[in-house]
């Protein structure tokens, strides 16, 4: 006791009272800069979504999702094409996108000597891919389908194509990285028991990796489903009145015929296409959400 | 069972009268490993020849010759930097896998020379496994982690479930894990994750397994168990061990390899070099070399 006693005697130092500096003008003038700059974007987005939910909400029923287009009875015009197609061409788009994406990551970060000038030359590419303006990549698909000897328009495939194009880079960046937090040991452990390189990345790397893999990937599909601009360069259709029935069948998509009826001047239309833009919002949503329970579901820490 | 050695500090700078204490106990802890050996090898399952190890245009490791004995345990000892554990990574060609590094001279495995053209490091491998610093499970169940060595390379087993107990019997761990087999491997603590990884090289049967500082993530008495381990695994399979611990090396070890490091004139750049190479229990009461003296005796490193 007598030794607290003493100690507390020694530390005299008078501490400043009243007003912490923390809260002076200049900090109180840089966090009001802080608030505003994220109340402006957050607000942005709010109005944007609330007005939308306004103008759409007297057509928030059945019709709206099963329905065809019809501007013959505009207050009963409905999405189905749109969205079975864009359901019929993500599905496509994905199953294209995900092992190419897959694999030239493991390839880019198992197999290949980044000494390679070749290997280097990708690695630049890669880079400047996932800065391409998506329209570039309509252009791509469209040459691409050509050359396969396809020369009918608006296609799920050719679709599926541009949109598969558009997010290989997502892809394939996001896959890097999962792969790259696998930690070197666990390679090493597997390889020092004989294992061969791709046994070592076909059962421990990429099991261990799928988590980032699937978060990236679904992120990747949640921004090809709300594109217009390469649907536009192939030809996709804005209006057809019939469900889409194979890789080779005609279709429409959500952002393309939302697109397309919010032009028209029949008001009912307008009031429809808001619907289906939320619509189209609530699965952009889903599919982030989706990749936010699994980053946290699967998450791993070394 | 070990008796826990006693506590011996290794301070820098230490004076000639420490340098007796340190001596002693060297000497003292290295009782229970200590057999009638003869100087060198008789039948060494794997021998250095001239080995020389080059990171692009850095020499890391300048010519070491060793030989390492049938059911022997050497221990690799050192100050940082000094190539030892680049020389341990050579003995199974785990060195292959970092970009740029390349091997000089020869290294054999009963007298065959692992680099020669045409020798799978894969095949080699499965021979010489090894154990690392820091536990690796994978990240599997606790049976999983042991099958999957044999599953990968290929081995015939006539049943997988028996395979498992004796590797895990054999590190030890099969009376703590026995009933939590399919569990995660990561459950375990950090000394039971090594015994694991021992379990799981073991279960492959290699002929040499290799510790690189198995013991520098763990506590005073998980470590004691890997040790008891070690000495057991010796009569089995020859060990090669890297260790910063000098007291490790002399509780466990038959031979004692010393590195040093050697800074380069010019470029600075230090270049890891054997300096002596003898009986554990000669390193630690005798050695010939005043580096050695100095190393053991804490006054460098």
């Amino acid at each position: 006791m007598t030794n607290v006693a003493a100690t507390a005697a020694r530390e005299t130092v008078v501490l400043s009272t009243g007003r912490s500096r923390d809260r002076n003008l200049k900090s109180m003038a840089f966090l009001l800069a802080l608030w505003f700059s994220l109340f402006f974007g957050v607000m942005v987005l709010l109005v944007l979504i609330v007005s939308t939910v306004i103008d759409g909400a007297p057509r928030f029923d059945g019709e709206l999702l099963t329905k065809y287009s019809s501007t013959l009875r505009p207050e009963q015009t409905g999405y189905r094409a749109g969205i079975l197609g864009s359901v019929w061409v993500m599905v496509t788009t994905a199953a294209l996108a995900v092992p190419l994406g897959i694999a030239a990551a493991l390839y880019l970060e198992e197999f290949a000597n980044p000494k390679r000038w070749y290997n280097q030359i990708i690695e630049v590419n890669l880079q400047n891919l996932a800065a391409v303006p998506s329209i570039v990549y309509g252009l791509l698909a469209v040459a691409a389908v050509t050359a396969a000897g396809i020369t009918e328009r608006g296609l799920v495939i050719s679709g599926a194509v541009a949109l598969a194009l558009l997010i290989l880079p997502v892809i394939i960046i996001t896959t890097r990285e999962a792969v790259r937090a696998v930690p070197r040991e666990i390679r090493d452990g597997s390889l020092a028991l004989g294992a061969t390189v791709w046994q070592t990345t076909w059962r421990q790397t990429l099991p261990s990796a799928i988590p980032g893999i699937a978060t990236g990937t679904i992120l990747g599909l949640s921004r090809a489903i709300g594109e217009a601009a390469p649907l536009l360069m192939i030809g996709t259709a804005t209006a057809i009145r019939f469900d889409p029935n194979g890789l080779m069948s005609q279709f429409t998509a959500l952002p393309l015929q939302i697109y397309s009826e919010t032009s028209q001047s029949r008001e009912e239309l307008r009031v429809a296409a808001s619907a289906a833009s939320i619509v189209l919002l609530v699965m952009i949503l889903a599919l982030n959400a989706l990749a936010i329970f699994i980053r946290n579901k699967f998450h791993r820490t070394w | 069972m070990s008796s826990i050695p006693s506590t011996v500090t290794i301070r820098p700078g230490g004076t000639p009268v420490d340098q007796e204490v340190h001596m002693t106990s060297f000497t003292d802890v290295h009782h229970e490993a200590e057999r009638e050996l003869p100087d060198l090898p008789h039948d060494p399952v794997m021998e250095a020849l001239d080995l020389n190890v080059f990171y692009g245009d850095f020499h890391a490791v300048h010519d070491v010759n060793l030989s390492f004995g049938r059911n022997e345990i050497t221990a690799l000892i050192g100050p940082s930097g000094c190539g030892k554990s680049t020389v341990l990574r050579c003995l199974n060609r785990m060195n292959d896998l970092v970009p740029g590094a390349r091997v000089e001279g020869e290294v054999t495995y009963h007298g065959q020379n692992i680099y020669a053209k045409g020798v799978d490091p894969i095949a080699v491998r499965t021979h010489i496994g090894m154990l690392f610093q820091k536990p690796n499970p994978f990240p599997k169940s606790i049976y999983d982690n042991i099958a999957y060595g044999p599953r990968v390379t290929g081995m015939k087993v006539e049943n997988m479930d028996d395979l498992v107990e004796q590797a895990l019997r054999g590190a030890a761990l099969w009376d703590e894990v026995k009933d939590k087999l399919k569990q995660s491997a990561y459950g375990l603590s950090g000394g039971q994750q090594q015994r694991l990884c021992i379990a799981r090289t073991i279960a492959t049967q290699p002929d040499v397994i290799l510790m690189d500082e198995p013991c520098s993530a763990l506590d005073p008495i998980a470590t004691a168990r890997v040790e008891d381990l070690m000495l057991k695994l010796r009569e089995d399979y020859t060990i090669i061990v890297v260790t910063h611990n000098m007291q490790q090396a002399a509780r466990v070890s038959d031979r004692t390899a010393f590195f040093t490091a050697r800074p380069d004139e010019t470029t600075g750049n230090r270049t890891g070099l054997l300096v002596e190479y003898n009986l554990t229990s000669k390193i630690f009461s005798n050695p010939a070399d005043k580096r050695t003296e100095d190393y053991i005796s804490g006054r460098f490193g």
